[in-house]
């Protein structure tokens, strides 16, 4: 398969400059967002979020800790106070509801670092890529478990490029910023998607709660695909699209199941069929060929599961 | 992963490739997580002269305790705290300080443990005198003022626990011989490591160091009996009389010793 460095341009055509890069401009501001309530303190004295990504307090009320910091500290077997865990079951709530992965595309530091790579890769015409198993950051993540239970200390949090990141942005600590571009120079000649589809231990935590996760993203309108392959080009993770995409012949869900999906919409903005969207896990709804009517399919084992 | 799942016969290519594959993955997943753990055990090391935020845990826990998340160093209104960047010693992203930069100024209050959603700052310790972060040793006798018997003094008096963590012993200056010496002396059990006198001292290297409490403040051998602290315990004496030993002839003074014979009597004496 030909390398597609072309997505966009067409649903620019068809679409129009926002419908084309809506959920992108979102991603940008939203990680903004998330970064200025940790800045606008130390920049200009008003505290709105304190601490980092690694746990917070909000205002003095809202606790937020980030559950697989937390989960390698119990691995150590130490008991946190109360706040602590308040705070990582407040973020697991969250991202059930909002999805698991949409953490990665929606809050995360450092990725817009790997979006960059990857959108620097498109221009740059960079097709070259290491082979990398995605099923590699599943068992980096067991693994740093184990090894925070064998070596006494949270050990992922010793080179975490993404606290460390959030750190230096943060907290001013320059050294920081050193693992975000290593990951950008891995990412951009080395591996596609190499980091945030293969290696990151913290995306496939969060991939584990998006196996339930309420949010996510369907393909209700996959009769109309014309398969330019466009969405395929822009997704970080691109085996996800394929079971719902095309699973119209067998009746599979046209909703995409996979944890692995980061929600970040890319591929609604950039399909010019206008073939996805935002919905919950137990929409199965997929529209007739001729995008008339919608038609609740039959009852569909892989929803109920 | 399916590939390998799939049952087939033993011998197939393709299964035996599937599973080389993910043998190759798991096991640089594996060469990773060790990597990472042996950073670990060498992080474990905290420099002398990095001191942790009142309410610490022992620096084993600590570590496994802390998240990094910063929020202890938000809180202390002095700026004391920050977080371990890779150039700064201690494990990534702790909280520590370095006293002779910003002390800490023992806030009655402890808003930093207060802080920690952890518990890596104890939240028990609410009498901010009973903090343990270190404890502060005159590392260098040869350059402090006060030992040359000079009144200096700044140490004893910047000191938050002024009299009990530090006091001035005074002692019979042998140089000038008709001069005293007032000599700082810490006592661990007072002192909090805030790091107050290391700050204060005048002299271009602080001669008061705050040191890491196993480092300097120990406790005695269980196996050393001091007679004197034994007794006390016991409220008294531990044997019933003073045994009267023999003396061994030094009861009566000693007879002149007779002079080696062949020789003068000269009655000389030193
Ligand atoms: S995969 Fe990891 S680095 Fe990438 S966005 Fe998700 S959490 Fe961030
Ligand atoms: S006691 Fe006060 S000065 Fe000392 S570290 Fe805590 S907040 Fe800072
Ligand atoms: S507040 Fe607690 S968990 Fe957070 S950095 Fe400070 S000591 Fe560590
Ligand atoms: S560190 Fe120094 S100033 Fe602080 S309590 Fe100990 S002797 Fe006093």
């Amino acid at each position: 398969m030909a390398a597609n460095l072309t997505p966009y341009i067409e649903a620019e055509e068809k679409k129009g400059f926002w419908q084309a890069h809506r959920f992108g401009i979102l991603r940008r501001l939203s990680q903004l967002f998330f970064l200025a309530l940790f800045l606008t303190g130390p920049l200009f004295g008003l505290w709105i979020a304190k601490g980092t990504i690694a746990s917070s307090m909000t205002l003095n009320v809202l606790p937020l800790t980030d559950p697989f910091v937390l989960v390698q500290s119990l691995a150590t077997r130490h008991w946190p106070e109360g706040l602590a865990l308040i705070g990582a079951g407040i973020v697991l709530v969250g991202y059930l509801l909002l999805g698991g992965r949409s953490y990665c595309a929606w809050v995360c530091p450092l990725n817009p670092v790997t979006d960059f790579a990857a959108f620097l890769r498109r221009k740059l015409g960079i097709t070259t890529s290491a082979k990398l198993r995605a099923e590699t950051r599943h068992y980096f993540a067991v693994g740093l478990v184990i090894m925070s239970a064998l070596t006494g200390m949270v050990a992922w949090e010793l080179v975490n490029p993404i606290t460390a990141l959030h750190r230096a942005l943060v907290f001013g600590t320059f050294f920081g910023l050193l693992p975000a571009l290593a990951i950008f120079l891995f990412d951009l000649f080395v591996a596609k998607h190499g980091w945030c589809g293969h290696l990151c231990p913290v995306g496939a935590a969060y991939g584990a709660i998006g196996k339930v996760a309420l949010l996510r993203v369907s393909a209700p309108a996959r009769a109309a695909c014309d398969d330019c392959m466009d969405c395929f080009a822009v997704c970080p993770e691109p085996h996800v699209i394929t079971p719902a995409l095309r699973g119209g012949k067998t009746g599979a869900s046209p909703v995409i199941l996979s944890a692995d999906c980061t929600l970040c919409g890319a591929c609604i903005d950039t399909c010019p069929e206008r073939v996805f969207a935002f919905t919950h896990r137990f929409d199965a709804r997929a529209l007739e060929p001729r995008a008339l009517a919608t038609t609740p399919l039959p009852t569909c084992e892989r929803i109920a599961s | 992963m399916s590939a390998a799942n799939t049952p087939e016969k033993p011998k197939n290519p393709q299964r035996r490739k599937a599973l080389e594959e993910m043998a190759r993955f798991s096991a640089s997943a594996a060469a990773a997580c060790v990597l990472v753990g042996g950073l670990g055990q060498q992080s474990k090391a905290l420099p002398a002269q990095a001191l942790r935020p009142p309410g610490a845990l022992p620096e084993k826990d600590f570590l496994s305790a802390c998240v990094r998340c910063g929020l202890c160093v938000r809180d202390c209104p002095y700026g004391t705290l920050k977080l371990a960047d890779w150039s700064d010693g201690p494990a990534l992203g702790t909280p520590f300080f370095h006293a002779r930069n910003v002390p800490c100024e023992m806030c009655d209050t402890i808003p930093c443990v207060k802080a920690c959603p952890t518990g890596a700052l104890e939240h028990s310790l609410v009498d901010i005198a009973k903090a343990k972060m270190g404890v502060a040793v005159i590392t260098s006798r040869e350059t402090c003022l006060n030992l040359h018997g000079l009144r200096c003094d700044v140490c004893y008096r910047v000191c938050p626990v002024i009299d009990k963590a530090i006091t001035l012993e005074r002692t019979h200056n042998a140089r000038t011989d008709k001069h005293a010496i007032f000599e700082p002396v810490v006592h661990p059990d007072y002192c909090t490591g805030c790091g107050k006198c290391e700050k204060s001292c005048v002299l271009t290297q602080a001669a008061i160091k705050v040191l890491p409490r196993e480092m300097a403040a120990l406790s005695q051998d269980a196996h050393y009996k001091r007679g004197w602290v034994e007794k006390d315990k016991a409220g008294g004496a531990l044997v019933d009389a003073p045994v009267k030993l023999p003396t061994r002839g030094l009861d009566a003074p000693a007879a002149p010793a007779a002079p080696p014979s062949g020789l003068p009597n000269s009655n000389w004496r030193p």
